[in-house]
């Protein structure tokens, strides 16, 4: 039903949606701790810098991406130089792009649900013997479960359809970094594309459509797990 | 052995500055009106909040010392605490609950499993979900899980505060086989005078963030900064009585100080039992009563007398090893002219007998 170069932009997409919330998580669980748990000068800053991707175009994003990573931009060119490592161009680009467009619904999620964990809880297993990690992994982290799950799908969802960032970061590499909007795009261009188009547009509609599913089947679990 | 706990807390206006010790084992009673800072107190005790200055001793070992720079965290306290919330995980079932604290310890295992089931009747729970407990199986739970972690102190923070009377009726039982079967120290954290002398051996009386006085149950009972929070109603002193048997009509003779009190059988009463007359319930008779109803009348003679309010006075009477109080008129002082010293009878009508066995340590 797809044609090969349709079946690699799906594949490629999965794979850079996957790269994008393997960075993102980690580092939104400990941005929406630091944001939910410290209180420290400067919060309220972190916090704007966080949401920024949410209200900028994602073309800015995209430039400011490009300035700092290019390869003699001041992070890009010392990654290539000292550790081999270029984003430009690249799909490890087109996820760190994708990761930052998402972050910020990612880093909501967590903190969502960390706000709503009961700290008299964490307190009853302190009392118990447990220590700061001891807490975080087997109280904190379990009860967070559902907003990470859903941080999660809604990330990886949004990471499917980025475009405008990893258009100007990456550009438009078949194999590389054409994903399926960057495809269905190109397709557009195209002269007798509609049908490429609109085959692209249905795997989206699709893909959507059973990530926000998933999600809601997944919350629906953990809500019975935790007995809610 | 005791604990000793004296820590100053500033937070906003409220300042907190207790000063109290207690021998353990024993039940120690925080007792006072809501908001006197008795939780902030607990929870200084348990490594949970930290204090502003002071110290806080465990027998031997120093739990926090501002000036020495001593603050063990909660975590390696050993202090047990249930909360009045239970505090259950909700994601962990209830056996995982109760263990919880179990695979933290390193202490040596002097509680088992089996024991806290059998004490706290939890087997017939552990099949079930924390969800479906009701509130008094909860608390039991939460009891549980406390003990199960091998605590050397344990908090007790209104933990049937949350609870209507049937259900508090349900789980008081239960902390008061844990007093007498364990000889864990247990601080316990009230504002129902009902519940601490079922349950204390020593009553530590706060208000304001202030330790006011402190002492043993049947010492403090007669403290007038108590009758201040549990009013005039509420008021009676509490003695030890020795269970002396039964007479030929089935009443139990119960040995108080000198004289002999007759109530009715308790079920399961051992050697000691614990009662409270209320001074409202005692009559005082300056001559030897007779024709009456009332099956009580103990020879004494009076204490002391102080005012009450404006129409009233509480005649503490001395019936030979202990003291009882009584809470007459004004107008009935002056007319029976109570003096220090007079020989009185004081009446107790037998219904206002309020009983519960002792602890032994």
């Amino acid at each position: 039903m797809l044609q090969p170069d349709e079946l690699d932009a799906l594949h490629l997409s999965l794979s850079v949606a996957a790269r994008s919330v393997l960075i993102s998580l980690p580092l939104g669980l400990l941005l929406a701790w630091v944001l939910t748990r410290r209180r420290f000068y400067g919060r309220t800053l972190l916090d704007a810098v966080v949401h920024l991707p949410l209200v900028l175009p994602p073309v800015v994003v995209g430039y400011l991406l490009l300035v700092l990573f290019g390869i003699r931009g001041p992070l890009g060119g010392p990654l290539s130089r000292l550790l081999g490592i270029q984003l430009i161009f690249t799909r490890n680009g087109a996820a760190l792009a994708t990761a930052v467009m998402s972050f910020p619904l990612m880093v909501r999620a967590i903190r969502l649900s960390l706000e709503n964990v009961d700290r008299g809880l964490e307190q009853a297993a302190r009392t118990l013997g447990a220590g700061p990690w001891d807490r975080f992994a087997s109280i904190t982290l379990p009860l967070m479960l559902p907003g990470i799950l859903a941080g999660l799908i809604t990330a990886f969802s949004a990471s499917l359809g980025e475009f405008g960032a990893v258009i100007t970061f990456v550009s438009n590499i078949p194999g590389e970094t054409r994903t399926l909007p960057l495809a269905l795009y190109t397709a557009l261009q195209t002269p007798n594309g509609e049908a490429e188009a609109a085959r692209l547009a249905a795997v989206s509609l699709i893909l959507g459509l059973v990530g926000l599913l998933l999600s809601e089947w997944f919350a629906r679990r953990v809500r019975r797990m935790l007995g809610r | 052995m005791t604990l000793k706990v004296q820590v100053r807390k500033q937070r906003g206006d409220f300042l907190l500055d207790a000063d109290f010790q207690a021998p353990t084992p024993g039940v120690v009673a925080l007792f006072g009106r809501s908001g006197s800072g008795k939780s902030t107190l607990v929870n200084l005790i348990a490594g949970l909040d930290r204090p502003d200055a002071g110290a806080i001793r465990l027998d031997d070992e120093i739990l926090y010392d501002a000036a020495r720079g001593i603050d063990i965290p909660a975590e390696r306290r050993r202090i047990g605490y249930v909360f009045q919330d239970a505090r259950l995980f909700p994601h962990l079932s209830v056996a995982s609950n109760l263990d919880y604290g179990a695979h933290r310890t390193r202490a040596e295992r002097l509680i088992t499993r089996e024991a806290v089931c059998d004490l706290l009747a939890l087997g017939p729970l552990l099949k079930r979900r924390v969800h479906g407990l009701s509130g008094g199986e909860r608390q039991r739970l939460a009891v549980g899980r406390a003990l199960l972690s091998q605590p050397r102190l344990l908090l007790l923070d209104e933990p049937l505060a949350s609870l209507d009377a049937a259900r508090r009726e349900e789980v008081l039982p239960y902390l008061e086989v844990l007093r007498d079967q364990l000889s864990i120290p247990m601080v316990y954290v009230s504002h129902d005078f009902d519940e601490v002398w079922r349950l204390a051996t020593h009553l530590v009386l706060i208000e304001n963030g202030r330790t006011v006085a402190q002492g043993s149950v049947a010492d403090m009972s007669l403290h007038p900064g108590l009758r201040a929070i549990v009013g005039p109603e509420a008021l009676g002193a509490i003695v030890e009585g020795e269970v002396l048997g039964c007479d030929e009509s089935g009443l139990m003779r119960l040995k108080v100080g000198r004289s002999e009190l007759k109530i009715e059988p308790v079920a399961g009463a051992e050697k000691m039992l614990r009662v409270q007359l209320l001074a409202r319930d005692i009559i005082i008779a300056t001559q030897e009563p007779a024709h009456l109803s009332v099956r009580n009348a103990l020879k004494g003679s009076v204490a002391n007398i102080a005012a009450d309010d404006e129409s009233s006075d509480l005649i503490g009477i001395d019936i030979g090893g202990a003291t009882i109080v009584s809470r007459i008129t004004r107008a009935a002082t002056r007319e029976l002219a109570l003096k220090p010293g007079m020989p009185v009878w004081a009446l107790v009508k037998s219904v206002s007998l309020r009983r519960q066995a002792r602890a032994h340590a």
